[in-house]
């Protein structure tokens, strides 16, 4: 579905992804992990054309995507993005964040699936029915993480890509996100994950990636590198337990 | 229900006042208030600054007076080639002004409104710093706009028809983009928003809206010159927005109210009147952020919750 080849990421002179081949297929669950300023963030914000400087191959469903990379036209493409620090609007209303995750799929008049999608939503996370009207604002830190995941997939994307969802929250809130992700993909939604937390990423994922200093350092099935000896020790730490 | 009492107030203002001197000040509230519902759009809702929409007032005011009084157009294809020539305008400074964000916006339309008011005062068809006198009144078929009361009707349908639209438009999943972009125009944009477009088309909105006003001001008073659109006059609109409440379409009719109403009322004003502005504008910034309407709606809420408490303690 996703396949990058060689891409290459920089913020002027600086590197910060130097070469990568990755790859999504259809249906499955990956995981990027890595130490902070491995490049994991940087590769995802160039995806969604936040980073205007790259090299290399991207193609999404087959055909390569356009240069130069634009936010709205990525997800209009059918990649969504679930923001490091959730970038919700949080004067607006619960709904009306949802809503604007559909954002694209109104003008193509997809009304009444947007309306079906929602309660999708409101069932994943039934939190958030109860503050459908509440300004996104006021929700607590998990809700709001929700939230940011219920917008993204209003867009119905074919691939969704999330950014340390799940940063700052609870052990348990943690484990809720993850429970949640293992549901999006039995529902057939092609994830790719980019987390610090190494052992619960790689412990949902199909497959991992781990990016040390911008490239590759391994990769392969997530329970081969969850038991692989140098993962556990640059990542795991011995007692580390989630 | 909002609609229909609001008509039946102008109906009332308009029939119950006598005075051609109060009707005109009700005819230049309506005025102003599509000027502050304009900015308001591209203000309030988007989050764009510009300090610089006197010149689109002006430009709606010189094209229709300009081609009335030199070269005798009808006053409606007048105020057809206002509407273009603002439309025209707006794209051509939004496209380069629009990259720009926050202060850098600020200056930019500042300095957008600077150049046309030197267009209006050296140009000759403007008639320079002595103005433009003679602009026609308006007629439509037979019925003479020339009574100050059916102005008044006249300017207030344009404004309850713009309110209505563009209460429509922010209640649409438009509007929600826009308020989307002053959030966060990065987030607005992974959200598939093409916001450089969007806030490209606000902004047209509200220029058109601004020449409009301009058109009927200029055939209200038929005379005009540089002085009604300069610096000032943006500065008013401004806080015209910000005393009545950022994002808030009624807001903005209060806003154009008490700036229309003030300055007549205390003629010490006119004196001191960008130093009035510059204290209203910071002392509602300070108390009442959210703008008088929406302020002063909550005080009385928070005052209504505190006496059904009070009562229901008291009973308890």
């Amino acid at each position: 579905m996703l396949s990058l080849r060689n891409f290459e990421c920089r913020y002027g002179s600086v590197r910060a992804v130097k070469g990568i081949d990755l790859d999504v297929a259809s249906g499955e669950l990956v995981a990027l992990v890595g130490a902070n300023g491995a490049g994991k963030s940087t590769l995802l914000q160039t995806l969604c054309g936040f980073v205007p400087e790259w090299n290399g191959e991207v193609s999404f469903q087959g055909a390569p995507l356009r240069r130069p990379l634009k936010p709205a036209e990525i997800v209009k493409q059918g990649i969504s993005l679930v923001p490091e620090g959730r970038a919700l609007f949080p004067p607006l209303s619960v709904k009306e964040n949802l809503e604007l995750g559909a954002y694209v799929r109104y003008r193509r008049g997809d009304h009444k699936n947007i309306a079906e999608d929602l309660e999708f939503v409101l069932e994943l996370f039934p939190i958030l029915r109860q503050r459908t009207k509440q300004p996104a604002g006021t929700l607590s830190g998990g809700e709001q993480q929700m939230l940011a995941i219920g917008r993204a997939l209003m867009a119905k994307p074919g691939l969704l890509l999330l950014d340390e969802p799940c940063t700052g929250l609870a052990p348990l809130l943690v484990l809720v996100i993850l429970e949640t992700l293992v549901q999006l993909r039995e529902r057939g939604i092609t994830i790719l994950l980019v987390e610090q937390n190494a052992r619960a990423a790689l412990g949902i994922a199909d497959r991992g990636y781990v990016i040390e200093n911008g490239r590759i350092a391994l990769e392969g099935p997530a329970s081969a590198l969850l038991a692989d000896a140098n993962v556990q020790h640059a990542y795991l730490g011995k007692e580390c337990r989630l | 229900m909002r609609y229909l009492f609001f008509i039946a107030a102008v109906l009332a203002a308009g029939f119950l006042t006598s005075s051609p001197y109060k009707l005109q000040l009700l005819t230049f509230i309506g005025i102003n208030t599509l000027l502050a519902l304009g900015l308001n759009m591209l203000m309030g809702y988007t989050g764009q600054i510009s300090l610089g929409h006197a010149a689109f007032y002006g430009l709606g005011a010189y094209t229709s007076g300009v081609l009335t009084v030199h070269y005798h157009w009808s006053p409606w294809l007048g105020l057809a080639a206002a509407i273009v020539l603002a439309v025209a305008a707006a794209f051509f400074i939004a496209l380069p002004l629009l990259q720009l964000s926050g202060f850098y916006l600020g200056m930019g339309t500042l300095g957008f409104g600077m150049i046309m008011f030197v267009v209006f005062r050296q140009m000759s068809l403007t008639g320079g710093d002595s103005g433009l006198v003679g602009i026609p009144g308006l007629f439509i078929g037979p019925l003479s706009l020339d009574s100050p009361r059916n102005y008044l009707f006249f300017v207030w349908a344009v404004a309850i028809i713009s309110i209505f639209l563009c209460e429509r438009l922010i209640h649409s999943r438009i509007g929600r983009a826009l308020r989307a972009i002053h959030d966060s125009e990065r987030a607005a944009s992974s959200m598939g928003i093409d916001t450089g477009k969007l806030k490209v088309h606000i902004f047209v909105l509200s220029a058109v809206l601004a020449a409009v006003a301009g058109f009927l001001y200029a055939h209200l008073v038929s005379f005009i010159s540089p002085s009604s659109f300069d610096f000032l006059v943006s500065v008013r609109m401004v806080t015209m927005v910000v005393i009545g409440g950022m994002a808030s379409i009624w807001g903005s009719l209060l806003g154009a109210a008490v700036l229309t109403v003030l300055p007549e009322t205390l003629t010490v004003f006119s004196e001191y009147e960008m130093i009035v502005y510059g204290l209203v504008l910071i002392v509602i910034m300070i108390l009442l952020p959210q703008g008088l309407f929406r302020g002063v709606l909550d005080i009385y809420e928070r005052a209504g919750s505190k006496a059904g408490k009070a009562s229901a303690r008291s009973q308890g």
